[in-house]
């Protein structure tokens, strides 16, 4: 559905995209990650065909983004970082302005329009003046604005910023709900725990390239090792580290825990158990230690 | 979320519907504000209003002292003033069309709807054109029906014509000029403190009206309206050609980079060695400076001409009709015989111009300095006359020549001989040098209007200068240099012969 093919953007001497390769199927939700100024903002610009690459070709939807631009543009619900409204405005006037530019019909703006507002909790937007709205509802007009016209292909940038928590929640359950329509979504975020819970997969973003890419588990594994597992014991530790040392690599150790990599848990832990049940060592637990994907990023992003 | 069943993404192209939602809802919140409303309310109501009052009273002051003229020609006057003041709010509304819109971060939306650029820029333009517009000709019916009902006048409807055409012509000149500006800025503040270049003009192009209210001398209006909408195509055409999403959205700060231009206008400067296919490596050192001489010749010049084919036929073209225009003059100005004996030309003749204080020192250096400081003047005019100037240079000394070549002929002699004599010997060189010169400097100012596919307008600007500069210092100098010398020290000679007793 999306398909990037060394896609570079330079303005004047500098590079704000450098050779991304990437793709987007459908059904699935890419997340980009990355600093202020990485290029994100720009990447999804260029896919929704209102920048122009300097090098390199981007398909979305079956159509090039250089060549077939107006067709891609109406293919693309884009969530701008800025939600970007006309404050004089009523929410159902807005939507109906932007329903009509994207070629939908009067009974089509309208149906579309007063659904999309229900599901996102604010049927009253309709006759109010945007100027009045608070800002969590102006992000989730522009919201409803990008998914007017039911385009195959969504760009959405911070979709939830500026959203109390129940509306972060409304917005992510309606990201989810895309996917399971085989839209093809990319969410530019900041909001790690958002893109962990969102993303099939995760592309960091730094100065124009892409770092890494992967599924989030994918991710941690290849940048903070295997999993991390910590057994906890009744006793001290004195004597067991020589048990299992032939077993694991042991990673630290207190009075009465210690940790361990392993590639394969599923091999090396009942092991470890029947090693410590046969010497009579009693475990109060063995769990994998949880590795967030802020430590992933700050590792790529530090780097 | 639930798709719509059967509903296609693929839309009507429907240009038309598209441009008039924009329009639509551009008017709608323009007529939203009441900033906007009320000044646009109290110039097509209360103040034409008064402008009928204030011409019956001055009616009937200046009757007091005998010069009712006065009286009958404010009429006019003020026809055209109530209508000009609401059309001047346009310029307001069309600064910040597009400026405006991305300071208050709304523009990046629409950029990401199926909108043409075209679309986009005509809907922006009449949005802002026609509210001021149509309050203008509210303004007009109002000022005539008051002074109807109070002093039994009604303007000749040729008058009412031309107030009317005058006043969308300007309307549309400041709108397009001011939607020019204002998707070039970054700021409002800064479309505001450009628009005097809209301004300005406007306030001295109404003083001129006003002068020719007063004269009476309708009939000049019409140059005047025809004037202006040769200015508005030039600059709806420039509008819609450097209007560019990618610029409006992806220029934040308007920030000269000298070392960044210098960069580009060298590379542009550049060309590539070239000497007939040969491999420039394999040559000896001292025979490499052939590949770069082959290069600039034999590659980059002729590409720069061909590139330059449109700047040089309308240049040719206009030579044409230069000549025309001379030769016309000549027929309705003719020159009494004794001006022109061509018998009595002698080499004391030529060796006698110095003396005549307007025209250049009759030397090589002379000649030749003073084609150079012609073309670098056009070229310099062109930058700010979009070229026009630039061709309008070059056609007056071509009128100038085909003026006398007319008048020679009508005074019996041969007019072949004689432009043979006189001009062909060193215009061989010069005409072609000038010609292209001059297409290169129109290029240079027509680059404001239409820079190339995919340049920005400084791009394209740098990329014409740097075209310019390259071949008139490495073919148009050089064919001048030489025009000088034959000029100088063959033409007389050949004049002598053919002509001289």
């Amino acid at each position: 559905m999306i398909e990037l093919i060394g896609l570079t953007k330079q303005f004047g001497d500098f590079t704000a995209v450098e050779r991304v390769t990437l793709s987007v199927a459908p059904g699935e939700i890419l997340a980009l990650l990355g600093p202020n100024g990485a290029g994100k903002t720009t990447t999804v610009r260029m896919l929704a065909a209102i920048l122009r690459p300097t090098m390199g070709r981007a398909f979305v939807a079956g159509y090039c983004v250089t060549k077939h631009p107006r067709e891609v543009r109406r293919r693309v619900g884009l969530l701008t970082e800025h939600p970007g409204l006309y404050l004089r405005m009523r929410g159902g006037e807005y939507l109906d302005f932007f329903g009509r530019l994207m070629g939908l019909s009067a009974d089509e703006r309208k149906c579309r329009a007063r659904e999309l507002l229900d599901s996102f909790g604010m049927p009253e937007a309709w006759d109010r003046r945007m100027g009045t709205y608070s800002k969590g509802m102006r992000q989730k007009m522009a919201l409803v604005r990008a998914m007017l016209h039911d385009p195959p292909v969504l760009l959405l940038d911070e979709p939830t910023s500026a959203m109390d928590p129940h509306s972060a929640k409304l917005v992510r359950d309606a990201v989810l709900g895309l996917r399971h329509h085989q839209r093809a979504i990319v969410i530019c975020t900041h909001n790690l725990a958002e893109a962990e819970t969102l993303a099939d997969r995760i592309a960091i973003i730094r100065r124009g390239r892409i770092i890494t890419l992967g599924t989030p588990a994918e991710l941690k594994t290849h940048l903070l090792g295997p999993p991390l597992m910590e057994l906890r014991l009744t006793h001290p530790t004195d004597g067991v580290v020589k048990l299992v040392s032939d077993l694991v690599q042991i990673e630290g150790q207190g009075k009465t825990w210690l940790r361990y990599h392993t590639s394969n848990p599923q091999e090396t832990n009942p092991l470890l158990l029947q090693t410590l049940a046969a010497h009579r060592v009693e475990v109060v637990t063995l769990s994998e230690v949880p590795r967030s994907l802020e430590d992933v990023y700050l590792r790529v992003v530090e780097e | 979320m639930a798709a719509i069943p059967g509903r296609t993404c693929a839309a009507t192209d429907d240009s038309l519907r598209l441009t008039l939602a924009l329009v639509e809802r551009e008017i709608r919140d323009t007529l939203r504000d009441w900033r906007i409303v009320a000044p646009i309310v109290i110039l097509t109501l209360f103040f034409p209003v008064l402008m009928s009052f204030v011409a019956n009273m001055a009616l009937g002051w200046v009757a007091k002292y005998g010069a009712p003229i006065i009286g009958e020609r404010m009429l006019p006057f003020l026809l055209m003033i109530v209508g000009f003041f609401p059309i001047s709010f346009s310029l307001v509304v069309a600064l910040e069309t597009f400026v405006g819109e991305k300071e208050r971060r709304s523009l990046e939306p629409l950029l990401a709807t199926p909108l043409t650029d075209t679309q986009l820029y005509l809907g922006k333009t009449l949005a802002a054109l026609i509210p001021p517009l149509l309050a203008a000709y509210m303004g007009v019916v109002v000022y005539v029906v008051g002074l109807y009902f109070i002093e039994a006048w009604t303007p000749p409807p040729i008058l009412l014509l031309l107030v009317l055409l005058l006043t969308t012509a300007e309307g549309l000149v400041m709108v397009s000029g001011a939607v020019v500006v204002s998707s070039q800025t970054t700021s409002v503040r800064a479309a505001n403190l450009l628009a005097s270049f809209i301004i300005i003009p406007m306030a001295l192009l109404v003083q001129v009206e006003a002068v020719i209210m007063f004269w009476a001398n309708y009939s000049v209006l019409w140059w005047i309206i025809l004037f202006l909408l040769v200015v508005d195509i030039v600059l709806v055409r420039m509008g819609i050609h450097i209007f560019n999403r990618e610029e409006l959205l992806g220029r934040e700060v308007d920030e000269l980079n000298f070392a960044s231009l210098w960069r580009m206008f060298c590379r542009y400067l550049r060309w590539e060695r070239w000497f007939f296919g040969l491999d420039l490596q394999k040559m000896p050192a001292c025979l490499r400076w052939l590949g770069t001489v082959g290069g600039l010749y034999g590659r980059d010049i002729p590409a720069v001409l061909r590139q330059s084919w449109p700047a040089l036929t309308v240049v040719v073209i206009a030579l044409i009709l230069s000549a025309y225009i001379g030769c016309s003059f000549a027929a309705r100005y003719p020159l009494p015989p004794e001006i022109l004996q061509l018998e009595q030309v002698s080499a004391e003749t030529f060796a006698e111009l110095p003396a005549v204080d307007w025209l250049p020192a009759f030397t090589i250096w002379g000649v030749l300095g003073n084609n150079v400081r012609s073309l670098l003047a056009a070229a310099l005019l062109a930058v700010f006359s979009f070229g026009t100037l630039a061709i309008a240079l070059l056609m007056a000394p071509l009128a100038i020549v085909f003026f006398f070549v007319a008048q020679v002929a009508r005074l019996g002699y041969n007019p072949a001989l004689f432009f043979s004599a006189f001009v062909l010997p060193h215009g061989l060189l010069e005409l072609p040098a000038a010609t292209i010169a001059t297409a290169l400097a129109v290029r240079l100012g027509a680059a404001f209007m239409s820079p190339p596919r995919g340049m920005t307008v400084g791009e394209g600007w740098l990329w014409a200068l740097a075209d310019l500069l390259k071949v008139f210092i490495a073919l148009v100098l050089p064919l001048l240099a030489l025009a000088a010398v034959i000029e100088v020290h063959v033409t007389p000679s050949i004049v002598v012969w053919a002509f001289g007793g």
